[in-house]
């Protein structure tokens, strides 16, 4: 583990123990209030299971309750549920909700809600398509408790329930859950401690959320999405503010009083301002990836793409589309440094950059001199920023570039052919993760070596396909942990992708806003302005 | 007059018809489709596949274009393929702010560009008109987020007289709705300001020269009364034409500066939805955007005739 | 001072530039030194080599869009001028172009192109085509009915001889002043495209996306978007200038 993690570690639980401190008698009293948050995306869809985007997803926490959530410690606590039962041989789990749970237009939160609400997120969301796999029956037993019958074992059920990133599982009405899952829902009715309102969401500009006054919160202390959720303020308002020195200024200038993704070459000018302060949200960060096209040449070939990993520099990846040291670290750990399966399994070579083994590598390939199509997204600063590196480092490494500059959308839909690079394919890509869906090979999508059905890249490997069900089928922490080290070995040998650092950035905040949870998402509850 | 108005308005269909068509078919053989930015990063090639199926992606692109023109006759825009919401709808919460930024800039670029381009006009060759000149040509030359970023630098963050950012409607506050457009009106006005004062200058040059002008003066009556009654409103002309051809770099300036200062416009909207291929916003903005252009240019040409009576129809 | 620019670009190796692309994150956002003349931006890179470079790039953008431009319009301006049945069917064509606004026609164009100079130079003369097909056609008009061309029509001359021998030359001092005003506009909106993210590819580097990727820093690096924002604007405004000054010398209304 490196310096960082620490640092974040202790910046984050500082700021969490001033909240316990104070929390339950002084929130109290600050009661009510306005935030006005400039959120990192502009919301334009609101069906959480249709999309995976994160705005949505931050939006989703607001208005809807999950049936369980993750702490700061990454276990999973009951949030709608009361309590469960598992059978003996594990195959048949009771689930009962908790009393006074309603929906925003007043009606009671019933067990069909959920199981047709996990219906539909199983359709679309992978580690929910896993558990489907694994399902014979789910259905309600009476209003208040249902079951969920598995044809086989499956280790992770309450992971996948209290999932805390994209897709995860929101409880929505029945009959919006009945909504096909290749349409959106219509209806934005939720139980969670939020509203939303409709007429004042302005796509591209704002949205507006109220309290919710007839939530009723659990009566734990909140740590992550578990906990009770007390809406202290009365309203909040999203803004949607694209241009980085806008958004700092309209800080500076008390139009806003929450920033969620400052570029980090702004925090250090917001530290140094006596107004302002940051908080660290997640310390585990973002995990970036280099992903090789596995279909055709050159990176078809194992050595080229070893000497991808050969070529890697993290220090010099994370300084390019990072910058401040403070908050990156580099890091060959496939499930991320700072979680649970933190390993060093077959990393050797991403720890250190060797050019002249990459070059020997690139030679060994029988690589031919075609252009190696990088496809460089132009407008999100950072994945320009790695691009730019990427392409300096494969000349380095002996292969002839061809970066081609595309925007986001064209990037989506070129990454997703899987023609030959010089007929409108590509040879490699880049992007990057939150860490919660990186944490585990059953969320992780960039260690799925189904070949034509895997993400985007398309790597094809039936040992690796089957170490991830023995995971999913494993029952306690150890076998788990050592079937993960396996993954990671052979992800790094085949190279399956490379991840090129792990960081993770602070909101800038007014002082005058406190009680922030430690989340990857950023949660309103708790939160009090005066 | 009334018989050449209906004409003219015939006329304008066919143009927007063009319009229409050029961007639907522009869009469609664009790169990116709305169904894999939805999908998102887990989507198999099927459930993209019926993503596009639902928004009618995958018909053949006539069947789309007749669908659509069939919609916009009857006065629907469409709805938009992330939101969910009417397109009007999106184009009713935006089209107020950049009406308002619009005429603002106008209105500062006509106070003032008109007054420096007669007052170039009539010292002609002298050191005034030499700076009127590169001083209205400079501000044609900054790239208006350049001059967006440092008069947020200078009049909101360093002396604190103004907003930084965002829109509050005029039903709301008219006081505070211009406030926050102050800025963004300053920057975007430099565009047109430059225009208007040449333009001023050019025609009233031409009109100074005339015999009329030059009598006016010799009868000994103030410079101010010959300039404004007897010569500009002969130049003024050439001027209001200028105002109908600038609107469209109006609008594209508009674009840059609602991106700068956070304004919920319809430039932003449609960068947005080009982003996003977010396909009926964008042919709803720009059938709405290029409406109005050619309806005003369509008035300003009318507007000849009450200015100058010697043109007839 | 067009001069001195245009020389800055053509030989850009020779004034003490370094590599315009290679990264140093370690030296990234250093502000104006010895070192670094213009400062650093954001990967490190040399501000003051990448202006010296950028001033190719915006040259040839702004030269190649004005030269295209005016070739093709005049070419459609004369044909249309001369052809009436053509006439009214391509100038409704070239009027709704024209009320497209020219930035979000360029937009449109580049996201259907890979961002390249290429692209953006044709992403920009799409729009100026028919602003320029009307100045020539309204010319072509005029002249058509003037004596010499009625009179050599007479004499059995061939509309493309007409053209070519009577017409064009009368539009050689208008186009040429209309040519500047382009070149100045296309090297604005070239920046605007790179403000917007579709620009120049990054990686090459011009006035406009120079500036572009120094917009985030503009509170804790405004040398990245000074310096370039100077040089684009005085070369700007002095071909502006020139403009002027080619109207007045030619006597074009």
């Amino acid at each position: 583990m490196s310096g960082l993690t620490r640092r974040g570690f202790l910046a984050g639980s500082t700021a969490a123990a001033a909240v316990t401190i104070g929390a339950p008698f002084v929130h109290a009293q600050k009661r009510g209030g306005t935030m006005r948050f400039i959120a990192h995306a502009d919301l334009k869809v609101l069906d959480p299971i249709w999309t995976t985007a994160y705005i949505t997803r931050n939006h989703s926490y607001l208005i809807y309750d999950t049936l369980y959530g993750t702490d700061e410690k990454d276990q999973i606590r009951p949030q709608m549920i009361d309590k469960h039962g598992v059978s003996s041989d594990g195959k048949r789990w009771t689930f009962t909700l908790r009393d006074g749970l309603k929906w925003h237009d007043g009606k009671p939160v019933t067990a069909e809600d959920c199981t047709e609400s996990i219906k539909r997120w199983a359709k679309r969301d992978p580690f929910g398509k896993l558990l489907a796999a694994h399902t014979a029956k789910i259905a309600p037993q009476d209003r208040k408790t249902f079951v969920l019958e598995l044809s086989e074992r499956f280790g992770p059920v309450l992971e996948a329930l209290g999932k805390p990133s994209s897709n995860v599982p929101f409880i929505m009405p029945a009959h919006v859950a009945a909504t096909p899952d290749s349409d959106q829902i219509k209806e934005f009715i939720g139980s969670g401690p939020f509203r939303f309102v409709k007429d004042e969401w302005q796509p591209g500009n704002q949205v507006v959320y109220v309290r919710n006054p007839d939530y009723v919160p659990r009566k734990e202390k909140p740590s992550g999405s578990t906990g009770g959720k007390v809406a202290h303020l009365d309203k909040v308002i999203w803004r949607y503010i694209p241009d980085a020195t806008t958004a700092s200024a309209a800080l500076e200038k008390n139009e806003v009083d929450w920033w969620e993704n400052p570029p980090v070459d702004f925090v250090p000018r917001v530290e140094q301002n006596p107004q302002l302060t940051t908080f660290v949200y997640d310390p585990r960060g973002q995990q970036g990836w280099l992903r090789p096209n596995h279909l055709h040449p050159p990176f078809n070939n194992k050595k080229a793409r070893q000497a991808l990993v050969h070529m890697v520099d993290q220090q010099k990846y994370l300084q390019a589309a990072v910058g401040v040291p403070k908050y990156f670290q580099t890091c060959p750990a496939v499930f991320l440094c700072g979680g649970p399966y933190e390993s060093k399994a077959g990393a050797e070579g991403l720890a250190r950059q060797d050019l002249a083994r990459a070059r020997q590598l690139v030679k060994e390939s029988g690589y031919d001199g075609k252009p190696v199509v990088v496809l460089h997204v132009t407008d999100i600063q950072a994945l320009s920023a790695v691009a730019l590196v990427t392409r300096e480092l494969l000349q380095q490494a002996g292969f002839t570039v061809d970066l081609q500059a595309v925007d986001w959308s064209t990037n989506l839909a070129r990454r997703a052919k899987k023609d030959p690079p010089a007929q409108g394919g590509w040879n490699v890509i880049h992007t990057w993760w939150t860490g919660a869906d990186v944490a585990n090979p059953a969320v992780h999508a960039g260690v799925s070596g189904a070949g034509a059905t895997a993400w985007f890249g398309w790597p094809e490997h039936g040992e690796i396909e089957k170490l991830r069900l023995d995971w999913v089928r494993a029952t306690d922490r150890a076998k788990q942990k050592q079937i993960a080290d396996q993954i990671q070995r052979l992800v790094l040998d085949e190279v399956l992708y490379v991840p090129w650092g792990q960081w993770t950035l602070p909101y800038a905040l007014t002082r005058k806003v406190q009680g922030m949870l430690r989340f990857p998402a950023p949660l309103f509850w708790n939160v009090t302005i005066t | 007059m009334l018989q050449e108005v209906a004409r003219r308005l015939m006329a304008t269909i066919p143009v927007m018809g063009v319009v229409a068509i050029a961007v639907f078919a522009l869009l469609h053989v664009t790169p990116g489709d709305p169904a894999t930015i939805i999908a998102g990063d887990y989507a198999t090639a099927e459930e993209v596949a019926r993503i596009r199926a639902r928004l009618g992606l995958d018909r053949p692109f006539l069947t789309q274009v007749a669908i659509w023109l069939g919609q916009v006759v009857r006065g629907d825009l469409g709805t938009s393929i992330f939101s969910g919401l009417p397109v009007t709808t999106l184009i009713g919460q935006r089209a107020e702010a950049t009406t308002v930024l619009a005429l603002y800039a106008l209105l500062i670029s006509v106070g003032v560009g008109v007054p420096l381009g007669v007052l170039a006009a009539w010292r002609r060759g002298s050191w005034v008109d030499r700076l009127v000149m590169i001083f209205a040509v400079s501000g044609f030359s900054m790239p208006v987020f350049w001059l967006g970023f440092l008069l947020v630098y200078v009049f909101s963050l360093g002396l604190g007289w103004l907003p930084v950012q965002g829109y509050v409607p005029l039903r709301e506050s008219v006081l505070a709705c211009l406030r926050h457009l102050t800025l963004p009106a300053v920057a975007l006005s430099c565009i047109y300001l430059a225009l208007i004062a040449r333009m001023t200058r050019a025609s009233m040059l031409g009109v100074l020269g005339e015999d009329y002008i030059r009598t006016a003066f010799a009868k000994g009556l103030p410079p101010r009364r010959v300039l404004i009654r007897h010569a500009f409103r002969n130049a003024a002309l050439p001027v209001v034409t200028i105002i109908g051809i600038g609107f469209a770099l109006l609008i594209g300036g508009a674009v840059v500066t609602e991106s700068v200062f956070a304004i919920p416009g319809l430039g932003r909207l449609t960068v947005d939805a080009i982003v996003r291929r977010d396909y009926p916003v964008i042919q709803g903005v720009v059938l709405v955007v290029s409406g109005v252009y050619v309806l005003i240019n369509l008035i300003i040409d009318l507007l000849y005739v009450v200015i100058d009576p010697r043109i007839r129809y | 001072m067009l001069a001195v620019v245009v020389l800055a670009g053509l030989l850009a190796p020779m004034w003490w530039t370094g590599d315009p692309e290679a990264l140093q994150p370690a030296e990234r956002l250093r502000p104006p030194s010895a070192g670094h003349w213009f400062g650093s931006d954001q990967f490190g890179r040399d501000i003051y080599t990448r202006t010296i470079y950028g001033t190719r790039v915006s040259l040839t953008v702004g030269g190649a869009v004005a030269v295209a431009s005016l070739v093709l319009g005049t070419a459609l301006g004369l044909v249309i001028g001369f052809y009436r049945r053509l006439d009214t069917i391509l100038m409704r064509v070239m009027d709704g172009l024209m009320a497209i606004p020219a930035i979000l026609l360029a937009l449109a164009l580049m996201a259907l192109m890979r961002g390249s100079v290429r692209n953006v130079i044709i992403a920009l003369v799409v729009p100026e085509i028919p602003r320029v097909v009307r100045l020539v056609r309204a010319s072509v008009l005029s002249l058509r009915e003037h004596l010499m061309v009625e009179g050599a029509r007479a004499l059995g001359v061939g509309t493309p001889r007409i053209l070519l021998r009577y017409v064009l030359p009368a539009l050689v001092a208008p186009l040429l002043v209309q040519g500047t005003y382009i070149c100045a506009s296309a090297m604005l909106v070239e920046a605007y495209l790179s403000f917007l993210g579709a620009g120049t590819p990054p990686h090459i580097p011009s006035w406009g996306n120079i500036m572009a990727e120094g917009r985030s820093y503009v509170q804790l690096a405004f040398w990245i978007i000074l310096f370039p924002g100077v040089f684009l604007a005085a070369t700007v405004l002095a071909i502006n200038l020139v403009g002027d000054g080619l109207r007045d010398l030619l006597n074009v209304r």
